[in-house]
């Protein structure tokens, strides 16, 4: 049973200095999100055109979640099936996105 | 009957059931997320005209509310870790102050909903308010589902650590990552609905 639970965590786990490791990678993390935040506000001050508006506020939220993702959700060391799920919803999630782009695109039944 | 693989790993994927069975979850809840968000570049895109949420919402209060989630996210993290390293009662701390970090965002949610419905503006005022309700709301449920979890293993559920630990850190783990789902989902709701 003992050997078993030692086995259990596929995180190079119980070694201190490894998890040390980790908690400073938090750390920092946690500070760079904070100083993120704190650029989407000042941004979202500044005279810019909508579509520029959009991007640049849609791109900082996207490192952002990348950094939770790979960092605090340990999404940086994951296994191959795991990568496999994500693949599959990301590929539904931007053919999700994709469809009211396209249902605009088309112009019909939109200002008229 | 045991439940298999709590906390031993099968060969064939190196996984416990429990992580692939948050990270399944998780993957139903980006299309749940992604399906209302898909609706709101619909309805957004199609009208006339729109308001910029900084005119209607309360921006200080939401980026209080993002800090503190990021900051949950940080004690969250920090109680996996603490489990990591055996320490029990380092656990409880970072543990309870995600739960009550939780509770923070919670109370200023409750402010900002009641300062809107105190001015009469409902989810049928108009369709930038149903889409804010909406959107804010069912990420409200989720903090209070994450919130629950939370406190369970801060509590009750913590009696695990004592005969399993391994299959107690593998549970905070799995609720970590539905925690910071949460926190992933405002990071893009925050601007998308209060800045732009």
């Amino acid at each position: 049973m003992t050997s078993d639970h030692t086995a259990a965590s596929d995180h190079a786990a119980h070694d201190p200095a490894e998890i040390d490791k980790h908690v400073r990678v938090y750390i920092t993390v946690f500070v760079t999100l904070m100083v993120l935040t704190i650029v989407t506000v000042a941004v979202s001050y500044l005279d810019l055109s909508t579509p520029m508006a959009v991007t640049v506020a849609l791109v900082i939220a996207t490192i952002k979640a990348t950094l939770v993702a790979c960092y605090f959700m340990h999404l940086i060391s994951e296994k191959k099936v795991i990568y496999a799920v994500l693949a599959l919803t990301v590929f539904f999630f931007i053919a999700l996105m994709a469809l009211p782009i396209l249902t605009v695109s088309d112009g019909y039944g939109i200002h008229e | 009957m045991e439940i298999p693989y709590t906390y031993e790993e099968r060969r064939d994927t190196g996984l416990t059931s429990g992580r692939i069975a948050i990270w399944l979850f998780l993957a139903s809840e980006v299309m749940l997320f992604g399906a209302l968000f898909a609706s709101y570049i619909l309805i957004r895109t199609g009208a006339p005209s729109w308001p910029r949420g900084d005119t209607i919402l309360d921006v200080p209060m939401a980026t209080f509310n993002t800090i503190v989630l990021i900051g949950s996210s940080v004690t969250m993290v920090m109680a996996w870790a603490s489990l990591m390293r055996r320490r029990f009662g380092t656990f409880r701390i970072y543990m309870g102050a995600t739960v009550l970090l939780g509770g923070v965002f919670l109370v200023v949610k409750y402010f900002e909903y009641s300062h809107h419905l105190h001015l009469g503006e409902y989810p049928s005022t108009n369709n930038f308010l149903a889409v804010y309700y909406t959107l804010t709301g069912l990420h409200m449920l989720h903090v209070i589902g994450g919130m629950a979890v939370n406190a369970y293993f801060w509590g009750p559920g913590s009696k695990l650590y004592k005969t399993n630990p391994v299959w107690f850190t593998n549970r905070v783990e799995h609720s970590g990552l539905f925690w910071h789902f949460v926190d992933l989902v405002w990071i893009f709701l925050f601007p998308t609905l209060y800045l732009l």
